[in-house]
């Protein structure tokens, strides 16, 4: 029975794998474009800042900047776990 | 006034220097006064890909230093009348391009052609920003594989911020794809991401298709550009992409698996 199930298995295509990984890191890759070469820096350091506090996962901070007509506004939005 | 095309990836290994060298080629023999660049200072290789290495005398940083002129540095192809190589310089000093320089450079070759091809480095340091920073058009060569995609959208987000046009906010540079090493048996097992796939995530105009094909490297073993092999697929494929480049509009080839058939397969077939 194990050569039959082998051979009935449904093997996912490696390039629709690829497919999914690319449109992923892709439209990530897309929200840094035009930000100041800074901001990765940025997210870090405020990511340990935060979490010599409170435990917080990666992608638990998300920080975006907005240019308006004469000012930029640095939005900073933190999950934070449940107390 | 020419039009200034950068060649570029991102990503090695490619296929950028067979492109550039493939794509000036075929413009060069569509009646085009074509120019190409190598901008891979410290590792040229477009004098070998062109066959012309035993002819190189001055390069491109001799010129921008002021030890030779365009006119002593610029290598006449052998084979085909108004195509022109200027080769890299093989000196370890990355910052001997200038961006006054290359400025410069183009502006007088401008005046006589009316192609000039820019062959950029990999990666996207200094090298690679001079060559597409003054393009007007940009042929983003891509293979069918993850990291190969990745980085061409890396160049796209720096086509549409470090350039002269995105500085000035002149009309934005039109990008161009070109698939290389593609390989429609691999695309059909579903082991190789497909074309549309491929467009879809990187959302530009698809400008060609070129096959994985055995022409490439007998192509760069002799230094014959493969645009001079008409016969072989890779030859006629770029041949495409050239008059897709000047406007015209040529269905897309060699993108579809052909299962082999008794005859193709006793006979051998279109040769490869």
């Amino acid at each position: 029975m194990k050569l039959l199930d082998f051979l009935k298995r449904e093997r996912k295509k490696s390039a629709s794998v690829a497919k999914e990984r690319l449109q992923i890191i892709v439209a990530h890759q897309r929200t840094q474009r035009g930000q100041p070469d800074y901001m990765p820096l940025l997210e870090k350091e405020l990511l340990e800042v935060i979490r010599r506090y409170v435990q917080i996962d990666d992608d638990a901070v998300n920080i975006t900047l907005d240019s308006e007509d004469n000012c930029s506004v640095l939005e900073l939005n933190v999950t934070l776990p449940r107390a | 006034m020419a039009k200034i095309i950068v060649v570029t990836s991102g990503k090695g290994g490619v296929g950028k220097t067979t492109s550039a060298a493939a794509i000036a080629t075929g413009l060069a023999l569509r009646g085009k006064k074509t120019a190409v660049i190598d901008f891979d200072v410290g590792l040229r290789n477009l004098d070998l890909i062109m066959g012309c290495e035993r002819r190189v005398v001055y390069d491109l940083v001799n010129v921008i230093q002021g030890e030779a002129g365009l006119n002593q540095a610029l290598i006449r192809d052998k084979r085909v009348d108004n195509l022109h190589i200027l080769p890299a310089s093989q000196t370890r000093d990355k910052d001997a391009l200038t961006q006054e320089g290359v400025e410069k450079v183009l502006d007088t070759l401008g005046k006589d052609f009316d192609f000039i091809i820019c062959d950029s480095p990999a990666g996207i340091e200094r090298g690679a920003q001079l060559a597409m920073y003054y393009a007007d058009e940009a042929i983003v060569v891509t293979n069918p594989e993850v990291s190969s995609v990745r980085d061409s959208d890396r160049i796209l987000g720096l086509l549409a911020s470090k350039t002269r046009r995105a500085e000035r906010g002149d009309d934005a540079i039109r990008e161009h794809l070109l698939i290389t090493r593609y390989n429609p048996s691999r695309v059909d097992l579903g082991d190789m991401l497909n074309l549309d796939d491929i467009r879809e995530i990187l959302a530009i105009d698809l400008l060609g298709l070129i096959p994985e094909s055995e022409a490439v490297l007998r192509a760069s073993n002799q230094g014959v550009p493969v645009t001079h092999d008409d016969s072989s697929d890779a030859g006629q494929a770029y041949a495409d992409t050239v008059a897709r480049l000047l406007g015209e509009e040529v269905p897309l080839r060699f993108h579809e698996y052909q299962k082999k058939g008794l005859l193709s397969r006793m006979f051998g077939g279109a040769r490869r």
